[in-house]
């Protein structure tokens, strides 16, 4: 486990805000020098504590107006049939993300498609004929927002 | 795509696990809708524990889902008594255990 200072915080709080700023901007900011910026912010990313970078698109202006989560019980369970169920979900272009997860469901997916019509396709002819899929639920998105976390 | 609002944000993703939050539950929440705020007020509420990573709201079955991190099972237990039943207008929660990111791309099928 990486140990942060309040410095570090302060960084990572900057880089979920913004990820293109450079290390004498993000000096500039907090006030340390470019050298001492750049240092810290480079450990973030050796130590893995950034993982990457994700750009937030809008959606819609792409025309991809519905985004749907479906709660997937599968019908039949056992090593093989959840290697199987895993391979043929993640190959469905509009499934964006899956977690296999316990509790009421198996998996959580979220879905997008261009509009109520559209994800009707995807439900019937890809998620429904998923091997071994069971009981579906669907929770359409209206909002969503993602916090920053505990970084201070 | 800047320009056009098409690009919104670039944004550092964080590892929790790499700072030490191995617990990741989804919490599904029904909530009073006899409260003509409620959803408002639990939003505002939830914005205010730092380990909610996400809020989300649905049309569907649940009305809301949070997604929090915690350090173990111990800290998460403390967390859910003290910083989530305590948020206003909850009428059911349901808690699902996060196991494994199979996929996350979140590319769009252009």
């Amino acid at each position: 486990m990486i140990e942060l200072d309040t410095t570090d915080r302060l960084i990572l709080r900057e880089l979920v805000r913004d990820a293109t700023q450079s290390a004498s901007a993000i000096g500039r900011i907090l006030g340390l020098s470019q050298p001492a910026a750049w240092r810290r912010i480079n450990r973030l990313r050796e130590t893995g504590v950034i993982k990457g970078q994700r750009l937030e698109l809008d959606h819609e202006k792409l025309g991809f107006g519905v985004t749907v989560f479906l709660g997937v019980k599968l019908a039949t369970k056992g090593r093989v049939s959840l290697e199987d169920f895993e391979r043929a979900v993640s190959a469905i272009p509009e499934v964006q993300t899956v977690e296999h997860i316990l509790g009421l469901y198996d998996y959580r997916l979220r879905v997008v498609a261009r509009d109520i019509s559209d994800f009707e396709r995807v439900l019937r002819r890809r998620i429904m004929t998923l091997p071994g899929v069971g009981d579906v639920e669907a929770n359409v998105l209206l909002s969503e927002e993602r916090r920053p976390g505990p970084i201070g | 795509m800047q320009e056009e609002g098409i690009l919104r944000a670039n944004r550092a993703v964080i590892d929790w696990r790499a700072l030490g939050y191995e617990v990741e539950v989804s919490l599904r929440i029904t909530l009073d809708k006899t409260q003509p705020r409620a959803f408002d007020e639990f939003m505002a509420a939830a914005r205010n524990v730092p380990e909610v990573l996400e809020i989300q709201t649905f049309l569907g079955r649940v009305d809301l889902r949070l997604s929090i991190i915690a350090r173990d099972m111990g800290h998460y237990q403390q967390l859910y008594r003290s910083a989530i039943l305590t948020l206003p207008h909850i009428a059911d929660i349901e808690a699902l255990m996060h196991v494994a990111r199979i996929k996350s791309d979140e590319v769009l099928p252009l």
